[in-house]
């Protein structure tokens, strides 16, 4: 594993060329509600960035605003120096945002060779997909993602078979055969064994090598053992708490008084 | 773990050439069998059944069309329209329109306009005396209108039963202008077509009703075939992930609105054929095509039928008509009960239609009629699972199932 | 001014009873989310209720209790349909859950069903369903308590039991059926008149140019009447609680302890009662047949999702709103309003749409209009809940 050369690469981008993301005090609000407040956020064009949160942080609100699902209320999203705020979802997913969900979400009754081959397609307008057939090149890519999520055996079954697990790594294959510049996987361990949970990091950890790839999770194991070097975010009413290693992050007050409460008070 | 994106231009799979030969042959041979059933309604048919019953038959297989052009929107989009009832109309008064002027001397005008005084023909009707027109229009027209009203609808992400709710509704104002338009369209009377000519000879004569007919089954064959090609390839595969997952699919970049505008346009499309055809093999088209009752009724032929099976659309329609018939000629009062009850039978015991149950559940029903236990099968099959491989490896025990039964049936229901 | 206030009244009448069809659906549409094409049907229940309730009355207690009988036909009609409903709910829907394209297709066959029910009802068919029903379930519930059967078994025996007790009661009724009298359909698919006590047939006088009809007033008292019902009930009762509880978050409901089916069932007969009381409302109106159903039904649907799914309130403004619009263009208040009938392109448009069923085309385009700008209507429903 390269993470450590991963990340130095990672830092020394900002200086020379724009951030591939780059967050300017978006504000999103329902009804008054502020999910986010005044957020401002970067990430390079490689490397992982885990952004963690108590509950109701804004953090799949945040994920939202990226891929278009929401708009925001107030500040700009740039990505590759492009506004998205106000493209649609599929232009977003074009440019080279993909997104994977919390609970997995793939194509159930398509086997996972055809869920693999639907986001391997290169030119995704309706004629495209209506006259010309699957290209060779990309059944190999789609044969090589399944070897490498361990699905070869089970590519002709429909994909509402599959354990959760198997489900989680064929969305993040889907993902992958996308070819997208920036991964956004939100909580990706959500219900497997310890064992899946660390196979998943280590994907994840080698995805980060060629893709920028931001996580969102929970679980605070699977946290360190992603983390690393890298950077970790940490989101609290909607807006960057604090930025920093893992490290640091665990002994900074202000986060150890949004999860566990105010130690005076106690 | 080794790193997805550099093994990805890596092995070669095996297999995937021999399966794509495997695959075209498997077309050709469809094809072959498409090819022989179109011939023999061509020409075995005909011979054998009275030309009253194929003048049944004729009308059965043009409402066929119209079940192969709802499983495709229903079947495999996932969206329910209860508005077809619209556009077979449409395609129905296209022709119709066309008929009646193309029997008129020049100049002269259909006879009901004078009943509401009126003596210049409506703007809409002066193309119909083309007769190049109408054989594009009675499929151009609905299907563009379909588009219209799928692109304003699906625009707004509106599906599910929101969608089916529109479109009732629009049927209920197409119903409402073609009902009350007496000066422009003969309003709720309908306009007829087997007192008008065509090449000279009497539509509703014996002579051209056989053509129709052969036209009808001519024309499903094409249908069939052209719901096929879109259903089997890419774009097929498009369409159900949009009925499993729509969001997904917006989130791996495709825009599904244009994939459902262009297909519920083409559903739209067969269905104004399918329109025309019936409307001069019944000698009337009339509002009551665009009676909620019928557009409903076209829903539960593709389900009795099988959904996302386009054979099974077919066989619905005729199986259904056909009981119709029998029933309603038999016991007239009680048919509405057995429709309702069909529409009970097939949402809660047939969910998969009758292709359907022979696909998954046949086997598995008539085993427990017998009072035998269903047979049971695993994910993953025993053969292919590695942990059991290694296990009947390092015991040396021999593989344990029949290849043929240990694959789960998996039900093609719809996720909406 | 008095054109303005005619007009106003008019258009709110016409809401009103809108309103009324709308409101039984706006519960089980918009807070169940179950899309109920039987609804139109059980309000048909409730106008035949009422018929009954009529008769009944000048059978029985004479002509000079006329005036009367619509204080017992309100409730009956409510309880008939809110039965009808539940036995639907029970028997069907509560199958589908989750499903609702295919509730849409089997309330669709229900509707049917009720449809020919009216029109071929007789006491030949009464019995032989009783008795069906009596020997298929108690059949099974007697099974059920003595014999084991395997479950792979059940399919045969429940297949056996529907035969065998089938013929049976087509023996009964068709027994029943051979006297004349008895094989006498009650409704017969005619149409029948409900004649409006006396009081409501009047008008009442406001000003010297401003009369309103009563039974227009009266249908709009009594949906007010509704309208307050329900909210209370929604809002101050423990049911409603409930029932809003299973609205939002229907798991952690029943996690709480809160019976879910029971509050389906609830929900689902609170609705259908109302589609009865609206049957009853609309035979102050017109006369009632079978189909009296499918000429409402598309309409309240479409005030639901004007309204936004799940909002009363929501459902009250596009009611009034639509019942306004529909005035205004198909009674040719528009073209008035606009200065006759020779005043040029604008009011020849307005002329063409002012009949009731142009209105109705016209009223459509505007909805699908407004559905381009609020795609989820008046008050989409907000939050994380609201996405599919």
């Amino acid at each position: 594993m390269t993470a450590a050369a991963t990340q130095s690469s990672s830092q020394s981008s900002p200086a020379q060329a724009p951030p591939l993301l780059d967050i300017k005090d978006v504000t999103v609000s329902f009804d008054g509600f502020k999910a986010i407040n005044g957020l401002n956020f970067q990430v390079g064009d490689r490397g992982l960035r885990v952004i963690i949160g108590p509950n109701g942080a804004g953090k799949t609100t945040f994920l939202d605003v990226i891929t278009g699902k929401v708009q925001p209320t107030e500040g700009k999203a740039l990505f590759k120096g492009k506004d998205i705020k106000s493209m649609p979802e599929h232009a977003i997913a074009r440019l080279g945002i993909g997104r994977k969900f919390q609970t997995p979400r793939v194509y159930l009754n398509l086997t996972p060779r055809e869920n693999l081959e639907l986001s391997c397609n290169r030119v995704k307008t309706v004629w495209h997909t209506l006259f010309k057939p699957t290209p060779k090149a990309e059944a190999r890519t789609v044969g090589g993602l399944l070897q490498t999520i361990g699905l070869t055996a089970n590519a002709h079954t429909p994909a509402a078979l599959p354990s959760l697990v198997e489900k989680q790594w064929l969305e993040i294959g889907m993902l992958v055969a996308q070819s997208p510049d920036l991964l956004l996987v939100d909580e990706p361990v959500a219900g497997l064994t310890d064992e899946e949970t660390e196979r998943t990091g280590d994907l994840l950890l080698s995805l980060a090598e060629s893709h920028g790839v931001i996580v969102i999770e929970h679980d605070m194991e699977f946290v360190r053992q992603i983390a690393q070097q890298n950077k970790v975010t940490v989101l609290h009413e909607g807006s960057v708490l604090c930025e920093g290693t893992m490290d640091e992050i665990q002994n900074d007050p202000r986060v150890i008084k949004v999860y566990l409460g105010d130690p005076d008070a106690i | 773990m080794s790193d997805m994106t550099t093994e990805t231009s890596g092995t070669e799979t095996p297999g995937i050439t021999a399966k794509a030969e495997q695959s075209g042959l498997a077309k050709r041979w469809e094809l072959l069998i498409v090819v022989a059933i179109t011939l023999i309604f061509l020409f075995l048919v005909p011979a054998f059944i009275s030309g009253f019953r194929l003048g049944l038959l004729g009308r059965f297989l043009s409402l066929a069309i119209v079940a192969l052009g709802i499983d495709l929107i229903w079947g495999f989009t996932g969206l329910l329209s209860l508005g077809h009832g619209i556009f077979f109309a449409l395609g129905g008064y296209a022709i119709a329109m066309n008929l009646q002027l193309n029997t008129l001397p020049e100049g002269a005008i259909p006879d009901f306009f004078s009943l509401y005084g009126v003596s210049q023909l409506p703007w809409f009707w002066q193309p119909c005396y083309s007769s190049g027109f109408s054989p594009v229009a009675i499929f151009l027209i609905p299907s563009i209108i379909a588009g219209l009203l799928g692109y304003l609808v699906f625009r707004n992400r509106i599906r599910g039963v929101y969608f089916s709710i529109l479109t009732q509704a629009a049927l209920v104002v197409f119903f409402n202008f073609f009902n009350g338009q007496q000066k422009l369209i003969n309003g709720t009377n309908g306009l007829k077509t087997n007192t008008t000519e065509l090449f000279g000879m009497s539509v509703g004569g014996n002579v051209m009703q056989f053509y129709f007919y052969c036209a009808t089954v001519v024309f499903l064959a094409l249908a069939y075939l052209l719901c096929r090609w879109l259903t089997s390839g890419r774009f097929g595969r498009m369409l159900i992930a949009i009925r499993d997952d729509e969001n997904r699919v917006r989130f791996s970049g495709y825009d599904p609105t244009a994939f459902k505008v262009l297909v519920f346009a083409v559903s739209g499309g067969i269905a104004g054929i399918a329109g025309a055809l019936y409307t001069v093999q019944s000698g009337i088209v009339s509002p009551q095509y665009m009676s909620i009752a019928f557009s409903i009724e076209m829903v539960i032929w593709v389900a009795v039928g099988g959904r996302a099976s386009l054979v099974g659309a077919i066989v619905g329609a005729l199986v259904v008509n056909w009981g119709k018939t029998l029933l309603s000629e038999q016991y007239p009062d009680i048919w509405l009960f057995f429709q309702g009850a069909l529409f009970l039978i097939v949402v809660t015991v047939l969910p998969d239609g009758i292709i359907g149950w022979f696909r998954y559940r046949a086997k598995d029903d008539l085993r427990s009629l017998f009072g035998k236990p269903p047979v049971v099968a695993t994910y993953p099959r025993l053969e292919v699972d590695e942990t059991v491989r290694q296990e009947a490896d390092l015991y040396g025990k021999t593989q344990p199932v029949d290849p043929t039964t240990s694959t789960a049936p998996i039900k093609s229901g719809e996720n909406s | 001014m008095n054109t303005l206030i005619t007009t106003l009244f008019n258009g709110v009448s016409i809401g009103t009873v809108l309103l009324i069809v709308a409101l039984g659906l706006a519960i089980v549409f918009g807070l169940m989310g179950v899309i109920n094409l039987a609804h139109g049907e059980l309000m048909m229940l409730g106008a035949y209720t009422t018929y009954v309730v009529q008769n009944g009355f000048k059978t029985y207690l004479g002509t000079e209790s006329q005036g009367l009988y619509i204080w017992a036909a309100i409730p009956l009609s409510f309880v008939v349909a809110a039965l009808v409903g539940l036995a639907l709910e029970r028997g069907v829907i509560r199958f589908l859950y989750g499903r609702p394209l295919e509730t849409l297709l089997a309330t669709w066959g229900v509707s049917l069903i009720l449809r020919q029910f009216v029109r071929s009802v007789s006491w030949g068919m009464v019995g032989g369903l009783l008795a069906f029903c009596g020997l298929f379930f108690g059949g099974k519930w007697l099974l059920g308590k003595s014999a084991r059967i395997p479950s792979y078994r059940q399919n045969l025996v429940t297949t056996g039991l529907f035969l065998l007790s089938g013929a049976i009661a087509w023996f009964v009724g068709s027994n029943i059926n051979n006297d004349p009298q008895l094989a006498r359909p009650w409704f017969s698919a005619r149409n029948v008149d409900v004649t409006a006590p006396g009081w409501l047939q009047g008008s009442i006088r406001v000003t010297a140019g401003i009369q309103f009809p009563a039974s227009r007033l009266f249908i709009i008292v009594l949906t007010l009447l509704c309208l307050l019902g329900v909210y209370l009930f929604l809002q101050k009762s423990a049911w409603g609680l409930r029932i809003r509880s299973v609205t939002q978050n229907r798991d952690m409901s029943a996690c709480l302890g809160i019976p879910t089916a029971q509050v389906d069932a609830v929900t689902f007969a609170l609705g259908s009662g109302l589609a009865g009381v609206a049957g009853f409302a609309v035979t102050l109106l017109g006369s009632v047949g079978p189909n009296l159903g499918v000429n409402y039904i598309v309409d309240a649907f479409m005030v639901v999702v004007v309204g936004g799914v799940g909002n009363l309130l929501g459902s009250v403004i596009a009611a009034l709103g639509i019942g306004i619009v529909t005035y205004l263009l198909g009674s040719g208040t528009m073209v008035r309003l606009l200065g006759g009938a020779d005043g040029g392109a604008v009011v020849s448009f307005f002329d063409f749409f002012a009949t009731t069923s142009m209105a109705k085309v016209m009223v459509f385009a505007l909805i699908i209009l407004f559905l381009q700008v609020r795609p989820a209507g008046l008050f989409p429903p907000k939050g994380r809940s609201a996405e599919v």
